[in-house]
């Protein structure tokens, strides 16, 4: 049993007045509770609810209402983390219903969505949340039946005090417990008792998905309504010089024409104040349809934008200062500066033994280098925002994964203070880190301020993909030096990108080899970059893996044992300090795989890659089958073994796994964006190769190590491993080697259908 | 601007609007029928698809005057009570990550069962291969599509 002090979490069990929680409620409905299916007798919705803490609401009739206070973006928080409340709470999940929180800092902890950390630090203080409102429940009962405390039980909803035959229902004390004394000390379940974590419960909001209900920003509507479009400059590099409103203002249903600006020039940004163009035009009119009519229509003039400079606030509250070079840049020549680093120094970022002494010492080099483009998020629902700012209020409605962080922009962009302005947490089509960087929010509200009347604006596909915050482009150059008996003498890894490295030093193998060296480099660029699922793990993982992949072979070792043998001298005789992965754990994963994989009883005429990677506290090894069928390669299956602790929510926690292997493919096969003169050349899906249908794997296994350690990160560590599991089966198919992402390309050089 | 009668979910609904204007448009911004996602606006990602006479096609590109004489469904009208086997086989599956395509997609699959009640693999590739799904559900999406095709 796990005590734990409620002061974890103060803020949750501020006693707020308002029983609805939260601030303003947009879109409240019974329907957004977690029936899975409509054949289930609904519950009566309660006369009264009665507030234990700012997460738990319940209903005299014993209903249940938990707010899901992260945003959500399909990774399924808003069933998972409402989950791990039920479970200490002690209810039925059939009592419960969810609802999203609006953004509410002085109520809930964290509401941001990245970085695979929902879960992972949700898992104590939602829990302890839940009990904490099952120990009121559980006073109440005492103080109403004038007995100990200590002698109540409880079970799905219901407590009970056996002795003396005593029963009620959660929703008869809630009025009383709301009331008491919020306990210093709760106690937590022990993992083997619980009912609901680690029983799978079907996504609270699939009936609204699947019967097509306004869920998301871009759905909403209110009276008196505008509509908006954006024209941003058509390369990075480029600004706005002027615009000829004339050139659309007689258009049909088109009211206003002006310009926005999104940084006051004394505001220092935060670390998501990334902006691809912080001065835009806008369009404002009656329809969307109109106002993206006279998009295509608007003339305006753009520039060459200098050099500049803005300070920005980091990740840990030290500030710096970032320049953005001035010119129109090309991807041909973004390969040659970074093929230039193949033969220059980086600068060094860990290094273990004597490596270059032991590259002398070689017998025989491998030398291989990789690389992989810029790439665009491409979210299902284009970025976009309602906003309704009037006088000294605004209320914002969007997708966005990171509320806080905008608040402080919307600060200084409206004038307007936080106590008045309400962000309230859009269902998100898609996010991968794109939406961490919430400006179109920003937008919207300019655009309703100038107006003084709501509004929702709206990116065209185009907008969306020509203004991004791209994932960067990178490079690794991997050295292995070798004995005259094949042993392992040393390791080198040189990475970098434009404009940052994807490096990760102290990450496997570093810690598992004698002579280790990892240098990093890095080359400024006018394009912006951001946030992209696994963020520098989504390359550097692709490149290692099929180096050693490539390493193993050479050896004349299978390439799962070799991998094996590294973990088990990181584990047992590990280099260097810092090594920031568990190599059991990590060992694992591989282990798992091959098993569930029947790795060692190969198919004829299948192909098959291994990968295995740790990033966001999880370890995940996955083995791809891969067959050429009518001169095209086909991805038969997908294994992937998985290690991140207790699996909250295992139908949908496998779910996300799949559709990581699936967006790992698509992007190992075709994702790309590229540039000309600053122009992206990629702009809608008919140029932007997006994985579909015909592409998906046949068949996809996701296996969790069952373990009792706490939670870690599921959302992205299944992507970074594809890339290479995907390279290694194409080499046991067609006898070559891919290093540069996409790989469409080249197998379409070797007459293979892509 | 126009006046067009449209019969959308067996209703029968007036818009004046101008007559290029996209029925995906017509749908979210007049009508208030807002299943119906917007995506590309070019027809290649299939998140605007509804019925048009029982046929799947891109609302994006169908252009509100040339939609007058026919049947229109949408997300919203596939069912009365959100029950068409299809939606039934999405949430037994637990298909959707982020939802917004999925509209989309149900209305491709319900399309092609209509048409085909037990479609292959291969079948099931070829029709839904014009709806993108960002979040990959692709594999849980033929599972369900299969299901559906038991209990149509």
């Amino acid at each position: 049993m796990t005590t734990v002090n409620t002061k974890l979490d103060r803020r949750s069990f501020l006693k707020v007045s308002a029983l609805a929680g939260g601030g303003m409620v947009l879109s409240f409905s019974w329907l957004a509770g977690c029936k899975p299916t409509a054949k289930e007798e609904l519950l009566a919705m309660p006369k009264e609810w009665f507030e234990l803490n700012s997460y738990v609401k319940i209903g005299e009739n014993g209903a249940v209402t938990l707010y899901s206070a992260n945003p959500e973006f399909g990774s399924n928080v808003k069933t998972s983390m409402p989950m791990m409340l039920a479970e200490e709470l002690d209810t039925d999940w059939k009592m419960v219903m969810v609802e999203q929180a609006d953004f509410y800092p002085e109520r809930y902890n964290r509401q941001f969505t990245g970085g695979s950390q929902g879960i992972r630090q949700g898992w104590k203080p939602l829990r302890t949340a839940g009990a904490t409102a099952r120990a009121m429940l559980v006073a109440a009962a005492a103080q109403t039946w004038n007995v100990p405390a200590s002698e109540i039980t409880t079970s799905a909803g219901t407590l009970e005090h056996k002795a003396s035959g005593k029963k009620a229902g959660y929703g008869e004390m809630a009025s009383l417990a709301a009331t008491m004394e919020v306990p210093e000390e709760v106690t937590l379940k022990e993992i083997k008792d619980f009912k609901i974590i680690g029983n799978s419960k079907k996504n609270v909001d699939s009936q609204k998905i699947v019967t097509g209900k306004p869920l998301f920003a871009l759905d909403h509507k209110v009276e008196g309504m505008k509509y908006a479009a954006i024209v941003h400059p058509p390369a990075f590099g480029m600004k706005l010089k002027s615009f000829d409103k004339s050139s659309v203002s007689g258009m049909p249903g088109i009211q206003e024409v002006f310009s926005i600006s999104l940084f006051k020039d004394d505001y220092q940004r935060n670390f998501f104040d990334t902006t691809t163009y912080p001065e835009i035009v806008a369009i404002v009119g009656n329809s969307t349809w109109e106002v993206m009519q006279a998009k295509k229509t608007l003339v305006a003039e753009w520039e060459n934008a200098p050099e500049s400079k803005f300070e920005m606030a980091g990740w840990g509250g030290n500030t710096s200062t970032v320049t953005v070079p001035s010119g129109l840049e090309n991807s041909s020549r973004h390969k040659e500066r970074m093929a230039e680093y193949v033969q220059k120094s980086g600068s060094v970022l860990r290094r273990d033994g004597d490596p270059e002494g032991a590259f002398k010492k070689a017998a025989r080099v491998i030398e291989r280098t990789y690389s992989a483009p810029f790439l665009a998020h491409n979210t299902m629902e284009p970025m976009n925002s309602f906003a309704d700012v009037r006088g000294d209020n605004a209320v914002v409605y969007g997708p966005t994964q990171a509320p806080e962080s905008i608040m402080g922009t919307l600060v200084q962009a409206l004038g307007i203070p936080k106590e008045n302005i309400q962000i309230n947490l859009a269902r998100m089509g898609g996010g991968f880190g794109r939406r961490a960087y919430s400006h179109h929010m920003v937008e919207a509200a300019l655009i309703s301020q100038k107006i003084q009347a709501p509004v929702k604006m709206v990116y065209t596909r185009e907008d969306d993909m020509t203004a991004g915050v791209y994932r960067p482009t990178y490079s690794a150059t991997y050295r292995a030096a070798l004995d005259e008996n094949n042993n392992l003498l040393a390791f080198h890894v040189k990475a970098g990108g434009i404009p940052e490295t994807p490096l990760h030093a102290n990450r496997f193998p570093a810690g598992a080899i004698d002579n280790y060296l990892a240098e990093g480099w890095d080359i400024p660029s006018n394009i912006t970059i951001g946030a992209f699922r696994a963020p520098r793990s989504n390359f550097i993982a692709g490149a290692e893996q099929s180096f050693l992949d490539e390493l193993a072979e050479e050896m004349g070792k299978d390439p799962i044992e070799f991998r094996l043998e590294l973990l088990k001298k990181a584990e047992t005789n590990p280099v260097g300090k810092d090594n920031d992965y568990v190599p059991k754990r990590y060992a694992s994963v591989l282990e798992l795989v091959r098993e569930k994989s029947s790795w060692n009883s190969p198919q004829p005429n299948v192909s098959r890659g291994v990968s295995a990677y740790f990033c966001h506290n999880s370890y995940v090894a996955e083995v791809v089958d891969l067959v050429i069928k009518d001169n095209q390669p086909v991805v038969e299956a997908v294994y992937a073994a998985v290690d991140c602790g207790v699996v909250i929510n295992p139908d949908a926690a496998a779910n996300m796994g799949e559709g990581a292997i699936v967006d790992g493919i698509g992007n190992a096969f075709f994702g790309e964006m590229a540039f000309e003169n600053g122009v992206p050349t990629k702009t809608n899906f008919d140029k932007y190769r997006m994985i579909r249908h015909k592409e998906a794997p046949k068949k996809i296994e996701v296996h969790f190590v069952d373990n009792k350690e706490d939670p870690t990160g599921l959302g992205e560590p299944l992507f970074p491993p594809v890339f290479a599991a995907v390279a290694n089966s194409l080499y046991k198919a067609t006898g070559k080697r891919y290093y540069e992402q996409p790989f469409a390309p080249q197998l379409e050089m070797q007459n293979l259908k892509m | 601007m126009a006046l067009y009668n449209l019969n959308i979910n067996g209703k029968s609904q007036q818009v004046d609007v101008d007559p290029n204007t996209p029925m995906l448009w017509v749908l979210r911004d007049h009508l208030d029928l807002v299943g119906t996602k917007f995506g590309c606006g070019i027809a290649q990602c299939g998140a605007c698809t509804i019925h048009l006479d029982g046929n799947a096609v891109r609302s994006c590109q169908l252009p509100v005057s040339a939609a007058e004489d026919s049947k229109i469904t949408t997300i919203e009208g596939l069912s009365e009570a959100g029950d068409h086997p299809v939606q039934k086989a999405w949430i037994e599956h637990d298909v959707p990550q982020c939802g917004y395509c999925q509209a989309g997609q149900i209305m491709s699959a319900a399309a092609l069962l209509a048409q085909n009640p037990s479609p292959s693999d291969t079948d099931i590739d070829n029709a839904m291969n014009g709806n993108i799904c960002r979040c990959g559900t692709y594999t849980r999406i033929k599972a369900a599509i299969h299901t559906a095709s038991q209990n149509l």
